[in-house]
């Protein structure tokens, strides 16, 4: 019992009740049949959600005022990269995933070579840059048809007894971030930027450095979305990255993290990604309208964050 | 957030008087980088195409800087408190539904789900105070509410503007072109508001020292809800002028303001924290946005690939030169 409890106390519980009370819902509604199957079909969209809210994550984490709005355009662009570079060839895989992950990569250092430099504020600095990035990756992407190599989009799609393996890479990724956050330098660091930037650069934490590094992470895992999207979807788009703006900022805050800053929470980025394709795939089973599904979604990540909240943010 | 900027209000006592000198030439050169900016894009403009220059070519090209404007003002009431609100841009497209059909058809009604829509601005901002919720969440989720409402009430593009709003908007007055005058208009009402009136300071306290404040016996509550809800008159006004201007409505025509608002507000000189805001800042650098964003760049021949990327451009050059400046000022 007293487990029960010390477990009701962790932030990122409620939002793994609140993904299963919404299964549950759906189950009751269309009398147990595709139980199974939605949860595949979760597993296999949250994926893509949480690569990119974990990197959301520890720039949030950063403090107020940190936020990577170019993760969009960014994730459209890797996409287009990634497939360029494969050009359908199975063999150049590895290449394409590397292609990406750099291109990711470079898109943070600019970001924070923005931030650094010019002293603008991340929401500023990140959302010019992924106006820059939009424009290269329409003009570079244009027309492009380019079809993932056969043996990636299988592998985007690969399950094993309903399970997608992507999935299970991605809770393997999900432990390490974990680890590299609570037990590891530059985690601790991170926090400790998030909780008090003048007291962590006193106590020798070298600011710049963690700060550059956690954008360039933010970064690079959005490019590695881009091009396991561009697998998983089978091509390459301009807008598809676009919904991944607002949804990488909800799972952070609904999975427990501090909009304020210093306190990360990796198990809720899993437990908000779940519960947010969930609710979609619910109000899609229900049969709602559009702008039902909207006004629903809406008001229920208001509902939840209201009971959720109580946490001290300075935004 | 910096921590340079305590050391520097140390050493600002022991400034010679040659220093504090140079100093209030920066803080001066930095209260007019907005006004700075917007006449280098005028002169860019005026330099590319001379024609433009003129009565019938600022009201075309300032063409939709009224609605810009309000939202960047609705926008700047919800910062000046430390908040964000990324919701602004679908309110807009909400606004903009409900005018284009409950008020032309039913305009009591319309009234009515208008003035509710403030309210419910209002107890956003009180709902943010009570449970200490983070603003871009609790902001990003009504941001699906208002789209979600915004195709309930009109599924397909269509409507129109109640004729009252389409004379309005149409007003051509002699010698200055309507935008420019609406702009100056809108500029000067907020800033005595906001910057002379006594509770205009408090609004503006609630973020510069929110605990000094709550201590001096002010209601944070109270700040708070009064900021939101002018947020959200503000928010209706630019829905309103934005259907004067395109006649009809469409669920997703305001969605681009969201983002648009929060330049506005930091091209004007606002900071995201601290209270620091200035409206005529803030109405200079809609305008800014509006030229720079299509008249500029079409006249400039940039293709419409990277128009886009011309538009972050001149967001960080701005910036650029104000960090320049800033860095004098220390």
């Amino acid at each position: 019992m007293a487990s029960v409890k010390s477990l009701l106390t962790k932030p990122w519980i409620w939002s793994f009740l609140g993904a299963l009370l919404v299964w549950l819902a759906t189950i009751v509604f269309t009398g147990g049949y595709g139980a199974g199957g939605m949860v595949t079909a979760a597993l296999s969209l949250a994926v893509f959600t949480v690569i990119v809210g974990v990197g959301q994550m520890f720039v949030i984490t950063l403090g107020p005022g940190n936020v990577d709005l170019s993760l969009p355009a960014n994730i459209g662009l890797a996409s287009a990269v990634a497939m360029k570079v494969m050009d359908g060839n199975d063999s150049m895989i590895a290449v394409g995933l590397l292609a990406a992950l750099a291109c990711g990569a470079a898109i943070g250092a600019a970001n924070y070579l923005l931030i650094w430099a010019l002293r603008i504020p991340p929401i500023i600095a990140t959302l010019s840059a992924s106006f820059i990035i939009q424009s290269i990756d329409i003009s570079y992407g244009r027309g492009l048809q380019i079809k993932p190599p056969p043996g990636f989009a299988d592998f985007a799609n690969w399950q094993v007894l309903g399970i997608p393996v992507l999935a299970i890479l991605t809770v393997l990724f999900t432990v390490g971030a974990a680890i590299a956050l609570q037990r590891m330098v530059y985690g601790r660091s991170v926090l400790a930027i998030g909780q008090n930037i003048r007291a962590a650069w006193l106590a020798g934490v070298n600011v710049g450095r963690i700060r550059f590094l956690t954008y360039m992470l933010s970064g690079a895992l959005g490019g590695i979305d881009g091009a396991l999207l561009a697998g998983y979807f089978r091509g390459a788009n301009v807008d598809i990255g676009n919904e991944y703006l607002l949804a990488s900022i909800a799972v952070v805050v609904i999975g427990g993290t501090s909009v304020a800053g210093g306190k990360a929470n990796v198990p809720g980025v899993w437990g908000a990604a779940l519960f947010l394709v969930l609710l979609l795939t619910m109000l899609n089973t229900f049969g709602v309208s559009a702008g039902v599904r909207l006004l629903l979604t809406g008001l229920i990540i208001v509902g939840v964050i209201t009971a959720a909240g109580g946490q001290k943010a300075l935004r | 957030m910096r921590p340079e900027m305590t050391a520097a209000s140390l050493e600002t006592a022991a400034r010679t008087s040659a220093e504090r000198g140079a100093l209030a030439r920066a803080r001066l050169l930095r209260g007019l980088l907005p006004a700075l900016s917007l006449a280098l894009v005028l002169l860019a403009i005026a330099w590319l195409n001379p024609r433009a220059i003129s009565y019938f070519g600022f009201s075309l090209m300032l063409n939709l800087a009224i609605p810009i404007a309000l939202a960047t003002i609705a926008q700047m009431f919800v910062i000046s408190g430390n908040e964000l609100d990324l919701s602004i841009g679908t309110f807009v497209g909400f606004v903009g539904c409900v005018t284009a059909t409950w008020l032309k058809e039913a305009p009591l009604i319309g009234v009515v789900i208008l003035l509710g829509s403030i309210f419910v601005y209002a107890l956003l901002g009180a709902l943010i105070h009570l449970r200490n919720l983070p603003s871009i969440v609790v902001t990003l989720g009504m941001s699906f509410v208002w789209q979600g409402l915004a195709i309930l009430i009109l599924p397909k593009p269509g409507g129109k503007a109640p004729d009252w709003l389409l004379g309005l908007m149409a007003f051509k007055p002699p010698l200055v072109p309507f935008p420019i005058i609406a702009a100056l208009l809108i500029g000067f009402i907020v800033h005595f508001g906001l910057m002379r009136t006594s509770y205009g300071v408090i609004l503006r306290g609630s973020g510069g020292n929110p605990a000094a404040l709550g201590r001096a016996g002010w209601s944070l509550l109270k700040t708070k809800i009064v900021l939101f809800a002018l947020a959200g008159l503000f928010g209706v006004l630019s829905g309103m002028a934005l259907i004067g201007i395109t006649t009809s409505a469409d669920a997703n025509i305001g969605n681009g303001y969201t983002l648009l608002a929060i330049a506005g507000v930091i091209l004007g000189g606002g900071e995201f924290v601290g209270g620091r805001v200035s409206p005529i800042g803030a109405v200079i650098g809609a305008l800014t946005l509006a030229l720079a964003a299509s008249p500029l760049l079409t006249f400039m021949h940039i293709p419409p690939d990277w128009q886009v990327a011309a538009n972050g451009a001149i967001l960080i050059i701005v910036l650029a030169a104000r960090v320049l400046i800033s860095r004098r000022e220390r």
